[in-house]
């Protein structure tokens, strides 16, 4: 289900994630093939409970598959440490999460900061990026502000800036607009977007049709399988753009 | 009434869905009731062996003396006072020196007949009673001296044969005597540097010759002493005798009553007693600390519950009413055990002593005694429920229903300074920022517990050299060594319990911070010393606080409740608090280890 000529960021064969046994084995993610190109997004979108989240932690390296390969810039990564997968993750892949998962306790700042910090960056380095992508986001204002002052859109913000703050090869998003109201909504839309033309290599997991709509590839997921594949060349455009508000 | 039984019923099914956290929540509380009856009913069970000796013996209700044989008329009026039954003596008694095994003892050398008296007749362990040329020793002082029957002593410079060897009821056993010679006696331990007066008598010993052995050792009559023994009509009010009478101590007459005697007799069960009675107030404080966390923790978990009773018409006073209820019956049952469990192992803490007859047998519970040990049991869960109790039940029911954490503590300058350390110190310091009161909670229960053991390393040193110095027995040191060791069981224990309660406590609350610093990148082992990092750090700040002010300010405290002198001690040296304060940390942190990389590992995806 690939349509790339060249060799893929991340990639998938025959992924497959099993829960339970006899008669209560349940095939969350079952025989899942995907190739991702650097600067490519992509979308996923099906109903609740069809495996979308399930197929993007094992994509990230947060879920083990029960069998198949992912492998991250031709590096299989479905059968190394979890040490080597934590630091994986510190630079290569990140996650947005639909409930944003940010720390209540740390400033807007400080949750950015900390992805940095762990992957070892110095205190100035961590908060010089921290500052700089807060401000990308329009939250310069609003970076010693702690997560329960700000509005949803405002907290997706900071949990992407979080997520590009070692500027990561892939980033993988978790119904990022799944807890957002509209106005929200169209802000992490117009987000998203922004990452897209800037060459960022995205996977999003969602059933809004108009975050789709900004991928220059869309799947269709059902019962643990990619059930439909759609082109959507330049990502977003024609009618559907314009309905969502994304282009004149 | 149905609203009572709805409570318990409410609380009896909570109790039985989390049943390990319940076998937790009464270990902590039984660990301190159990601890408290033991200090309470030890003197109970330690005075059962006199009421045996003073039955067998026909032991007085009085004994009095005079020194000097022209008192003697004042001590026939006593034999003929108002109250008293029957009376023995009174009987010559002469300060002596006994030499045997190549030692030499003070001793107080009684003259009797060989006839059975109608009080205080000594009962004989062995051997038989004495007779002319034969003397009889009190059991205790002959076990000291290892003397037994048959052997030869030298008492004035006069050998005897050692017939028998007896206990009595009107004279605490060795070295504990009471003095009844002029010359004055002083037991206990004496500083090198002080000379004692001429003629006093140290420790001495208690020997019984008949009375003409006696008269032929004084070299004369004004070197002896005499003794008499009365029996009363009402012997409970033997002060009242000895008041009306003019005696005691200091008095024309002294006197002591069968109490003065039995406190005398107990004073070890005294010493014990005080021990575990700290004990218990250590191990409250403990359980305390355990209890807040198990609480917490449980509150944090039952938050949809709470959401769930109020959304079906449960006021808070009901909500806070089934919270409570829940450690209540915890405390009952833990009260319960633990007067059960006291009662039943008070004996084995007290001496089996050679002079008295009899073994300490089981004390019985008295009301007071069960109202102190089940008040404090409740006094604890109150103390740690109340208020997680309150503000669970005046809680939002939306945000209670939704399950909603409580928001942990944001520490803006430890946030900040973290940023500088490495990953897994990094995580620890938010860990410990989070939650300021389990901290506060974790340090005191490290620090309690170490001035538990700095004062048990103190007083194991202190009995180390009592055997020397004649103030403890070495059966006396051993029954003492018993009961610390009894408190350090108990202590380390308990003390594990919490280190492990609040560790789990942390994990769980942390689940979700720990996963998303791992879907961030940190490794599981990362969190995992993390984890146990964040307990470590209060750990060491306990333990140093444990060492000092903590031990020393418990050390002072004993000393103050029982007169002791703080220079007979030998404080522990530097290096021994070092090592105490580095094992403490270490074994917190082996014993967080577990909890810490069982969090570590939980999968991230589950949690997030």
């Amino acid at each position: 289900m690939s349509n790339a000529a060249d060799t893929p960021v991340l990639s998938a064969r025959g992924l497959r994630k099993e829960h339970g046994k006899g008669e209560g084995l349940v095939r969350a993610v079952d025989g899942v093939d995907l190739d991702v190109s650097a600067g490519e997004t992509v979308a996923i979108m099906g109903p609740s409970g069809c495996g979308k989240s399930t197929l993007l932690h094992l994509l990230g390296g947060l879920d083990r598959p029960s069998a198949g390969e992912v492998s991250l810039n031709s590096r299989r990564i479905d059968n190394i440490s979890e040490k080597a997968l934590a630091r994986m993750r510190r630079t290569d892949v990140s996650y947005v999460f639909q409930s944003f998962h940010l720390m209540e306790e740390l400033s807007a700042m400080e949750n950015v900061e900390l992805a940095a910090l762990l992957a070892g960056r110095s205190p100035r380095v961590a908060r010089r990026r921290a500052e700089e992508l807060l401000d990308q986001l329009g939250l310069a204002g609003r970076a010693r502000f702690l997560p329960s002052a700000l509005s949803g859109g405002q907290r997706q913000r900071v949990a992407v800036a979080r997520a590009l703050s070692n500027e990561p090869l892939v980033v993988l998003a978790d119904e990022p607009t799944g807890n957002l109201d509209s106005d929200a909504t169209l802000d992490v839309l117009q987000l998203f977007k922004d990452l897209h033309e800037s060459g960022q290599t995205l996977v999003i997991v969602t059933h809004d049709a108009r975050i789709a709509a900004t991928a220059d590839r869309k799947f269709s997921m059902r019962d643990g399988v990619l059930v439909d594949e759609t082109l959507l060349t330049g990502g977003t455009t024609g009618q559907l753009g314009a309905l969502v508000g994304l282009e004149d | 009434m149905g609203r009572i039984l709805l409570v318990i019923r409410l609380a009896l099914r909570d109790l039985r869905r989390r049943r390990t956290e319940a076998a937790l929540l009464l270990l902590a509380i039984l660990a301190a009731t159990t601890t408290l009856t033991l200090g309470l009913v030890l003197r109970d069970a330690a005075g059962a062996p006199y009421q045996s000796t003073r039955a067998a013996t026909r032991g007085p209700d009085v004994v009095a003396n005079v020194g000097r044989a022209a008192d003697l008329a004042e001590l026939g009026k006593l034999a003929t006072a108002s109250g008293v039954t029957e009376h023995s003596g009174p009987y010559p008694v002469l300060a002596g020196k006994l030499e045997a095994s190549g030692r030499t003892s003070d001793v107080q050398v009684e003259g009797r007949d060989a006839t059975i008296a109608a009080v205080d007749q000594p009962q004989v362990r062995q051997g038989s009673w004495v007779s002319d040329g034969g003397v009889a020793l009190e059991a205790t002082f002959a076990d000291s001296l290892e003397v037994g029957v048959g052997d030869s002593v030298t008492l004035g410079g006069r050998s005897f044969k050692v017939v028998g060897v007896a206990v009595t009821a009107a004279m605490p056993p060795y070295p504990g005597a009471s003095c009844i010679v002029a010359a004055g006696c002083i037991n206990g331990a004496i500083p090198d540097d002080r000379n004692l007066p001429a003629g006093l008598l140290h420790n001495p010993g208690l020997v019984w010759l008949t009375q003409a052995d006696v008269l032929s050792l004084a070299s004369d009559r004004s070197s002896l002493s005499y003794v008499m023994n009365l029996k009363l009509a009402a012997p409970d009010e033997a002060q009242a005798f000895v008041d009306r009478n003019g005696g005691d101590h200091g008095g024309a007459i002294p006197m002591q009553t069968w109490e003065s005697i039995l406190a005398d007799a107990t004073d070890l069960a005294r010493d014990s007693q005080i021990l575990l009675l700290i004990g218990a107030w250590l191990l409250g404080l403990l359980a305390v600390a355990s209890l807040s966390v198990l609480v917490g923790g449980r509150m944090a978990d039952q938050t949809k519950r709470i959401g769930l009773l109020k959304a079906v018409g449960g006021t808070p006073g009901l909500v806070a009413a089934v919270l409570l209820a829940e450690y209540l019956l915890v405390a009952v049952v833990a009260a319960a055990a633990g007067l059960m469990i006291g009662a039943l192992t008070a004996p084995l803490l007290t001496e089996s002593s050679a002079g008295l007859v009899g073994g300490a047998g089981t004390a019985s519970l008295t009301w007071s005694t069960i109202g102190l040990v089940t008040a404090v049991a409740l006094g604890v869960a109150v103390v740690a429920t109340t208020v997680p109790a309150v503000r669970a039940a005046q809680s939002s029911t939306v945000s209670a229903l939704a399950d909603a954490a409580r928001p942990p503590r944001r520490t803006g300058w430890l946030i900040t300074l973290s940023a500088r350390l490495p990953v897994p110190l990094l995580l620890a310091l938010r860990v410990t920022a989070r939650r300021p009161r389990r901290v506060v909670l974790g340090v005191v229960s490290i620090a309690v517990t170490v001035s538990g053991i700095y004062v048990l390393v103190v007083l194991n040193a202190f009995l180390g050299d009592q055997p020397g110095t004649g103030a403890y027995t070495e059966a006396q040191v051993a029954v003492l060594r018993h009961v610390l060791l009894v408190w350090t069981v108990i202590l380390l224990s308990l003390a594990a319990v919490n280190a492990i309660v609040i560790t789990w406590a942390t994990v769980l609350d942390n689940r979700h911070a720990s996963a998303l610093a791992r879907a961030l990148g940190a490794t599981p082992q990362e969190v995992t010393v993390a984890l146990a990092t964040a307990q470590v750090l209060p750990a060491l700040l306990g333990a140093v606080m444990g060492v000092f002010p903590g031990g020393f300010l418990l050390f002072a405290a004993i000393n103050v409740i029982t007169g002791g002198d703080s220079d007979k001690a030998t404080l522990p040296a530097p290096w021994q608090l070092i090592a105490l304060v580095m094992a403490t940390v270490l074994v917190v942190a082996a014993l967080t280890s577990v909890p810490a990389h069982l969090g570590g590992r939980r999968p991230v995806t589950a949690t997030l």
